[in-house]
């Protein structure tokens, strides 16, 4: 979807001079204040109408007969539809959005029937009216070793399934020093603030979405099709969304049931928000994972070998193949390595994007699995990853882009106060607790979206418009491409008036993958220099030039990575085995930090990400229907205030202009791969017990 | 949607009258926990009867000195209360260990009391719930057992008490004030919670229209040296995997008196008699909290998912109890 008729633009490096500084956030005093308006919030001309789902309680079967008498018969119901009177879309391919269109049944908490009438509140009452009569047939809900595995044929992200490089296998069986754990992390729910929720109205020719989502293009360019229409016929607008993590990075079936309803009754806007209770089924989460790891290594903790194999689990509706293992290709010298996915299909809800997918579930595995390492040959844990660290990517035999891994380890353990660490676990304690220390290693590629477009606009009076279909999912967005479009046009930062959160805006991608501001900034950069290029410094009010950037990032030449080191101290109650992590300090090398403040509250928000993981959540699944039963957030726990203490983010001054014209790299996901690794590593250091799942709860710690 | 009538009563009388005599009719306290079920579905009353302007929001010391708390009294209003943390501090550590400031500024004493199981089944219409729905079958038993009961259990209803403050309570020997349609009685907390037996619809022994007008704390020896102690999956906002709450007065090292009370173990607040008895008399050691604890375990029913209580409410006890007589010596 990349905008025809623009040619790519070769950005020069953009020079630093609102970028690097703090600057407000440009919608802080809107959020604050209540201004800005969500997708349910905006004010919409029209009879505005309400939908609620209905969803199945049975996880696998089909659906005989929806009765909606009651509930048509409810005051204020307009309309309930069920898959015999939906309106038909035109590609049902993708069983996750073939929403309404027959009655299978994949998953317990499918959209079933959708209710809509004068109020939510009527909508609400009136889908609890609804009777489904569903013909329930055997299903498979558990993942567990006994699940049917198989090779998917790439996994998420593109990833090759397997790699090997050498034969690991002989070589771990002989190595002097080895390590062959299995490790589990579990369900993990997204859970932004601002729940899914779409206002949607058909006028007969043009779709508008009001839609809380990170793509407005790709929510358009995926919807376009299986409704039937063309892209310009869908208009997606999110001026404002309260998270996502990942959630919101593609278009879910609540998209599509809104679109549904809008179709069914053109000329009114409906208005569908999902609940938090619904987002446990039908917008997306990260799965549980295994991760067998086998370390085999010379007595100095030297590797020889790994081997990193993976399971995951998907639904049987639509395939998602976390890519768990392929930071273990990168991360570390061995010459003998192999790695493997393997995926159970069952009768369960979609899994997808939860930030750093495979990263954070496989740097967990890959960290926990050195930390063991470093004990069993009785190294310190960050002179073994020094040993370890290769010359060139292990992957693909490039040059690294400045990898800095060792000089994050050195700055954290400097500011940590590593030397001060007893090597031997169980070694200290304070009051009623067993306090422990621990480290990990971060990282995160350097992914780039191809195809963003930007146009700059002379507003006259030295003021510029910069239009970009970009989205700020909350991250600061908005405030850090005012900063580049700012520098790339040589003018102050309020000079700049940013158009985002909008298709009727030059193509962008995704606020996803930490590729967002390299992505759109690089478009920008493009745009601005064509801009001064075409029009010079003075430019008559109207002038406008778009552009796309090529040239950007140099992936043929180089292995474009970040790094960090995550250092964590964590408490263990000696009584209860409650965990407490005290401190946690993250040190980066993730390029150019365009403003400190937005970069450090991303990284402080991962890391706080990884410390609940480490300890809180888990999405606990009934056996018996697949049903996740923990799905709110008084069960299904995150980090409290309470939980967040010593938190501290820093990064290495540097600027990469193998990457972006910027010198940046992305921020988004980086803080929380490895994190929850370096609060195991610490608990263990507390206690002497090796945990070896998430969430790590105190129930571990009882016969210590 | 469902018509609800909303009566804010002035008096008690009248607010009993209205709720006794009408079966669909419910009290509303701070709405804490009503209102969530009124959203979900869980509850679907009629009529709501508001009680929490009545003029019950007063803590009164008592001529013998114990306190008379108001059951409208805001939780954090009574963790506040110069009285209750001088000489109830078990009360106040409770009520600060239980939800969120937001939620203790609007929750009143009796709606904390009469709050329901978070047991995740019972939250949930669309899955079969006994005490939901007498009949139904219990969905926890074979299913989300983290917060279930290891003791006093039934196979109707497997769940826990989730109040703090209830647990404090029962240590003290609290009792309830109770205005009925047949006047006023007096009910000990530690009678106020059911064990779940065949009806576990029926969280206490109150019948429809009785309502909560006060709590009495009764002086003793034992209070102003009583604490509560809750573990949990966070630090805060979080309902106990057991949490204790202690009282204890001691002659050197022997124990003259102990209170002992535990939550996150039953379907009531569960006070350990059987452990009381076991350290009354006895030099307060490690070893002996332990055995005393192990007494009151001796019929603990436990599962995979909840075989870890057994040993944290045993060691929370002990910890607790040794901390409490180290504060007293």
């Amino acid at each position: 979807m990349s905008a025809a008729g623009v040619e790519p633009v070769v950005p020069e490096q953009v020079p630093a001079r609102s970028m690097g500084r703090h600057l407000d956030r440009q919608d802080g005093v809107a959020k604050v204040t209540g201004a800005a308006t969500y997708a349910v919030e905006h004010p919409v001309p029209g009879d505005v109408l309400h939908a609620w789902l209905v969803t199945s309680t049975t996880p696998r079967g089909r659906v005989l007969r929806v009765d909606a008498s009651d509930a048509l018969a409810h005051p204020g119901v307009v309309r309930v539809l069920d898959h015999t009177n939906a309106p038909r879309l035109a590609d049902t391919e993708d069983r996750e959005l073939a929403v309404l269109q027959d009655d299978r049944i994949g998953f317990r908490g499918q959209i079933v029937a959708l209710v809509v009438a004068a109020s939510s509140e009527a909508a609400r009452e009136a889908a609890g009216l609804v009777r489904v009569h569903q013909e329930e047939e055997p299903a498979a809900v558990v993942y567990d070793e006994d699940s049917a595995f198989y090779a998917p044929e790439e996994v998420n992200a593109g990833h090759e399934t397997d790699a090997q490089v050498g034969d690991p296998d002989p070589v771990l069986a002989a190595a002097p020093v080895g390590v062959d754990a299995t490790y589990d992390t579990p369900h993990e729910f997204n859970s932004p603030m601002e729940p899914h929720a779409t206002t949607a109205q058909w006028d007969g020719e043009l779709l508008t979405l009001h839609d809380s989502t990170q793509a407005v293009h790709a929510v358009r360019s995926t919807l376009a099709p299986v409704l039937g229409l063309e892209p310009p016929q869908v208009r997606v607008l999110a001026p404002y969304v309260g998270g996502g993590f990942g959630s919101k990075g593609l278009p879910h079936a609540p998209e599509v049931a809104a679109a549904l309803a809008a179709l069914a009754l053109p000329g009114h806007p409906v208005r569908l928000a999902v609940t938090r209770q619904q987002m446990f089924a039908l917008t997306g989460y990260r799965t549980a994972t295994r991760s067998r790891v086998r370390l085999g290594a010379e007595p100095d903790g030297t590797l020889l070998a790994l081997r990193h194999d993976a399971t995951s689990q998907t639904s049987r509706i639509k395939e998602f193949a976390e890519q768990t293992a392929t930071a273990a290709r990168m991360m570390a010298a061995a010459p003998h390595r192999a790695t493997t996915h393997r995926v159970a299909a069952l009768d369960v809800a979609v899994p997808s994007w939860m930030r750093a997918p495979g990263e954070m579930p496989g740097m967990h595995a890959h960290e926990v699995a050195l930390d063991e390492l470093a004990v069993a040959a009785g190294v310190d844990p960050i002179d073994l990853r020094e040993r370890n660290e290769p010359e060139v990517d292990p992957e693909t035999g490039k040059p690294f882009n400045g990898r800095r891994l060792v000089e994050c380890l050195r700055l954290g353990a400097e500011r940590f106060g590593w030397s001060e660490r007893p090597a031997e676990p169980r070694a200290r304690a304070e009051g009623d607790w067993w306090v422990g220390t621990g480290v990990a290693s971060a990282t995160y590629p350097m992914l780039f979206s191809p195809g963003n477009t930007a146009r700059v606009r002379s507003l006259g009076g030295g003021r510029y418009g910069v239009d970009v279909g970009a989205v700020d999912l909350g991250t600061g967005a908005r405030t850090v491409l005012v900063q580049i479009a700012a520098d790339a046009l040589r003018v102050a930062p309020d000079c700049i008036d940013l158009a985002i959160g909008d298709t009727d805006l030059p193509f962008a991608t995704v606020a996803g993958g930490s590729s967002g501001t390299s992505s759109w900034g690089s478009a920008i950069a493009a745009a601005a220099q064509q801009f001064r290029h075409d029009h010079g410094d003075s430019p008559d009010p109207g002038l406008h030039t778009e552009a796309a950037s090529g040239a950007y990032p140099d992936t043929d030449g180089h292995a474009l990575h970040s790094f960090g080191a995550v250092f964590a101290e964590a408490r263990v109650h000696r009584w209860t085995g409650e965990v407490r992590v005290s401190r946690l300090h993250g040190v980066y090398s993730v390029g150019r930090v365009i403003n400190p403040m937005t970069a450090r509250s991303q990284l402080l928000g991962a890391l706080t990400m990884g410390l609940s993981a480490a300890l809180f959540e888990e999405g606990w699944r009934d056996p018996r229907t697949g049903h996740v039963v923990t799905q709110d957030l008084a069960t299904y726990h995150v980090a409290a205030h309470a939980d967040v203490l010593d938190l501290q983010a820093e990064w290495l001054d540097e600027e990469d202009h193998l990457s972006t014209p910027m010198g940046s790299r992305g921020i988004g996901e980086i803080g929380i791969v490895g994190t929850s690794a370096a609060v195991a590593n610490a608990t263990f250091h507390a206690t002497g017990v090796r945990v070896r799942s998430l969430p790590i709860t105190a129930d571990h710690f009882l016969g210590t | 949607m469902k018509e609800l009538t909303y009566h804010r009563a002035t008096d008690a009388a009248t607010a009993v009258a209205l709720v006794a005599d009408d079966p669909d009719a419910r009290f509303l306290g701070g709405g804490t926990n009503l209102v969530d079920h009124l959203k979900l579905g869980v509850a679907r009353p009629g009529t709501l009867v508001d009680v929490s302007r009545l003029p019950l929001d007063t803590v009164e010391e008592l001529s013998g000195g114990g306190l008379r708390i108001g059951a409208a009294v805001r939780n954090s209003d009574l963790a506040a209360h110069p009285a209750v943390r001088r000489g109830f501090p078990a009360v106040a550590r409770a009520l600060l260990a239980g939800a969120s400031g937001q939620i203790r500024h609007q929750a009143t004493t009796a709606g904390n009391l009469l709050q329901r199981t978070r047991c995740v089944y019972f939250q949930d219409v669309t899955t079969p719930c006994n005490k939901r729905e007498p009949g139904t079958g219990c969905s926890a038993l074979e299913g989300y057992g983290r917060y279930n009961a290891i003791l006093g259990a039934s196979e109707a209803c497997v769940t826990t008490h989730p109040s703090d403050l209830a647990v404090a309570l029962t240590a003290l020997d609290a009792v309830v004030v109770v205005l009925g349609p047949d006047g006023e009685r007096r009910v000990p907390m530690t009678d106020l919670h059911r064990l779940p037996g065949h009806h576990p619809e029926q969280d206490t022994v109150l019948r429809h229209g009785d309502l909560v007008t006060a709590v009495e704390l009764p002086t003793s020896a034992v209070a102003p040296a009583s604490t509560y102690a809750k573990a949990r999956d966070r630090a805060s906002y979080a309902f106990a995997l057991v949490s204790v709450a202690a009282a204890v007065d001691l002659d050197g090292d022997v124990v003259r008196d102990v209170r002992l009370a535990w939550g996150g173990v039953a379907h009531r607040p569960w006070r350990a008699y059987v452990a009381e008895e076991a350290l009354r008399g006895a030099a307060l050691t490690e070893d002996g909290v332990r055995e005393a604890a192990t007494a009151e375990l001796a019929a603990a029913s436990t599962t995979d998912q909840t075989a870890y209580k057994v040993a944290m409410v045993r060691n929370l006890t002990a910890h607790t109890l040794l901390r409490l007589a180290g504060g007293a010596r």
